[in-house]
């Protein structure tokens, strides 16, 4: 379902699914740390995220109906940023700097040689649901561009080799499983 | 005494210091005596007579800015700190020294801040990429709790401070302080009109200071060794030191901090190891991807936000991205226009409208279709996103490497026209 599904009035509405134990304790720490509810939404969504891997629509509502706000609202706030994906994403993400120090330094023929080896462009996934590739504003990395996070861990002055590398054990990883 | 007061306890091959290590280096010396002696009128005073300037792009003076929070006992008595953390300007990677290199030194000068205009609750927003920062910060905050740094009554002063941690999602505008205002209330991170100004009316309507990192970490260096040592430390106009950077083609590209006044050259030769071999430079931003290009024959001003201005650009971060000779200048001020396009926040028209129009022009002008009008309309929207014309400053911002390409590497532009493309791609 899509996002403008729920905002069109004659959709059916859309059910909460049922936040779980973490979920709820994790929020409700964050609830403790604002003086309004609706504050906590941005830590609330990353929350979901980090136990479902992504923000669907059920979950959408079920935070919006937890923190006492509309789901229209809080769809502003989770459209708004970069990194709440809104839709189904790769076990890795890799968010890769396409920002000017990262350009200088070569960044775009990084870029290419990831798409070509997992046939994948910005935006997309592997068919395999292993990787997601995403271009991300400047990592603050500069001296050591070209740069990109994945998986909780910084990459730094990225080769061609060096991606084979780190895609090879990945995927040998996810084998070993 | 020092003349690294940022940097002294930073060394990136270990763990940064913890709480422990950070008081045997005298850290926190600095509060206790304020907490013991200074009155916040006190503080407030020294920092202004410091000279110290906000270091986050702006280059506003630390102490009027907090000049203009309501004190006294007519003040209202919730009142907020809030530290920029978003580092996300393009070209930008010194906050992320401080932070993951000495967090307690934030944390110090965050108590420093929070005394002076009395806040008792401050949030840092740290942008959601720098998990590193993240933990260290967290770990930090906990240590200085356990001793008696952080909470209630902060070692018998009857002073309160909590500081909470807010992790962002990734969106450039954040950094604008009344944007991330809104972001830290749960909002989308639109700008807001001013006035009022936060200082006044800021986080939930109440006053409310929005401090750089950078400037934050200044604080307990200034309490410590005094104002004269502080700006003794500057050999120029400006006092203090600044943390610089340079990326881009050069033998040993980082960060360091350097006493403001220090000739770009020494930066970029003596630091950075100058130009790798086989390239030569072109041009440079002085501070960041919103700032306008200079020279090689700048390379002999000094890093002063008065000589950098006077010259046409700003000091701004401090962070200089190098352009080389091997690099389309074009393609360079290109990839900074779908930048700021992508990360305009679409509340005003002309930054929502004409930053993708521009992005579209170079597109067009890399893959050939530029057409013999595209400069004549880069140039109008110099004036029509210039300063005065938005909300807040990110279109201006974005304005000032165009103008600047399109005065120094107007050839490059026309030969785009004319040769069917970018002909470095040739």
């Amino acid at each position: 379902m899509t996002t403008s599904a729920i905002i069109a009035s004659s959709a059916p509405k859309v059910q909460a699914r049922t936040l779980s134990p973490e979920e709820t304790h994790e929020i409700d720490h964050e609830l403790t740390l604002y003086p309004d509810r609706r504050a906590v939404g941005l830590e609330a969504l990353k929350i979901v995220q980090k136990h479902q891997g992504w923000v669907s629509d059920e979950s959408l509502v079920a935070v919006a109906e937890y923190l006492g706000m509309s789901a229209h609202e809080l769809d502003g706030v989770a459209t708004f940023f970069n990194l709440i994906f809104r839709q189904p994403v790769g076990r890795n993400v890799m968010l890769f700097c396409d920002s000017v120090s990262c350009y200088i330094m070569g960044c775009e023929r990084i870029k290419d040689h990831i798409s070509a080896r997992l046939g994948i462009d910005y935006g997309e996934t592997t068919t395999d649901g292993e990787f997601t590739l995403l271009p991300v504003p400047c990592l603050g990395d500069c001296d050591r561009a070209p740069v990109m996070l994945m998986a909780g861990e910084q990459h730094r002055n990225l080769t061609k080799e060096k991606i084979d590398e780190l895609l090879t054990r990945v995927q040998q990883e996810q084998a070993n499983k | 005494m020092t003349d690294l007061p940022l940097t002294k306890n930073i060394d990136m091959s270990r763990a940064p210091f913890d709480i422990g290590q950070y008081r045997q280096a005298q850290g926190y010396d600095a509060v206790l005596r304020m907490l013991k002696d200074l009155a916040p009128s006190d503080v407030l005073e020294m920092v202004k007579n410091s000279g110290l300037k906000g270091r986050g792009g702006a280059g506003f003076p630390t102490g009027l800015k907090w000049s203009f929070v309501p004190s006294g006992d007519d003040a209202p008595k919730t009142k907020y700190l809030v530290v920029n953390a978003d580092e996300m300007e393009p070209g930008t990677f010194k906050d992320r020294l401080l932070l993951e290199g000495d967090p307690h030194l934030l944390l110090e000068g965050m108590l420093i801040a929070a005394y002076t205009i009395q806040a008792n609750t401050a949030y840092i927003f740290l942008r959601g990429e720098y998990l590193r920062a993240e933990k260290l910060l967290r770990e930090a905050i906990a240590q200085a709790h356990e001793q008696g740094m952080l909470g209630k009554n902060i070692q018998g002063s009857g002073f309160d401070l909590e500081i909470i941690l807010h992790t962002s999602a990734g969106r450039y505008i954040c950094g604008e302080e009344t944007a991330l205002l809104n972001a830290l209330e749960g909002k989308r991170a639109n700008p807001r009109a001013k006035p009022p100004f936060p200082q006044v009316s800021g986080l939930w309507g109440k006053p409310t200071i929005v401090n750089n990192v950078e400037t934050l970490c200044n604080l307990p260096g200034i309490l410590r060794y005094g104002v004269d040592w502080y700006k003794a430390l500057g050999k120029g106009g400006d006092a203090g030191t600044k943390l610089c950077g340079v990326s881009g083609r050069v033998n040993n590209p980082g960060c360091w901090e350097l006493a403001l006044g220090t000739p770009i050259r020494e930066l970029l030769e003596d630091k950075a190891g100058g130009m790798c071999t086989g390239y030569e430079l072109r041009a440079f931003l002085p501070g960041g991807g919103s700032t306008d290009f200079l020279l090689p024959e700048h390379l002999d001003l000094t890093l002063d936000y008065d000589v950098i201005g006077k010259a046409g650009s700003r000091l701004a971060t401090g962070t200089m991205i190098v352009l080389d000779d091997q690099t389309c200048p074009v393609g360079m001020v290109g990839n900074l226009m779908r930048f700021f396009s992508h990360e305009s926040c679409g509340w005003c028209t002309p930054c929502r409208d004409g930053l993708p129009w521009i992005d579209e022009i170079f597109q067009r002008l890399e893959n050939g279709g530029g057409r013999a009008d595209d400069l004549q309309v880069l140039t109008d929207h110099l004036e029509y996103l210039g300063p005065g014309r938005t909300f807040c400053a990110l279109a201006p911002g974005a304005m000032a490497p165009l103008g600047s390409a399109l005065r120094h590497f107007r050839d490059d532009f026309d030969a785009h026209i004319h040769s069917g493309g970018c002909p470095w791609r040739k």
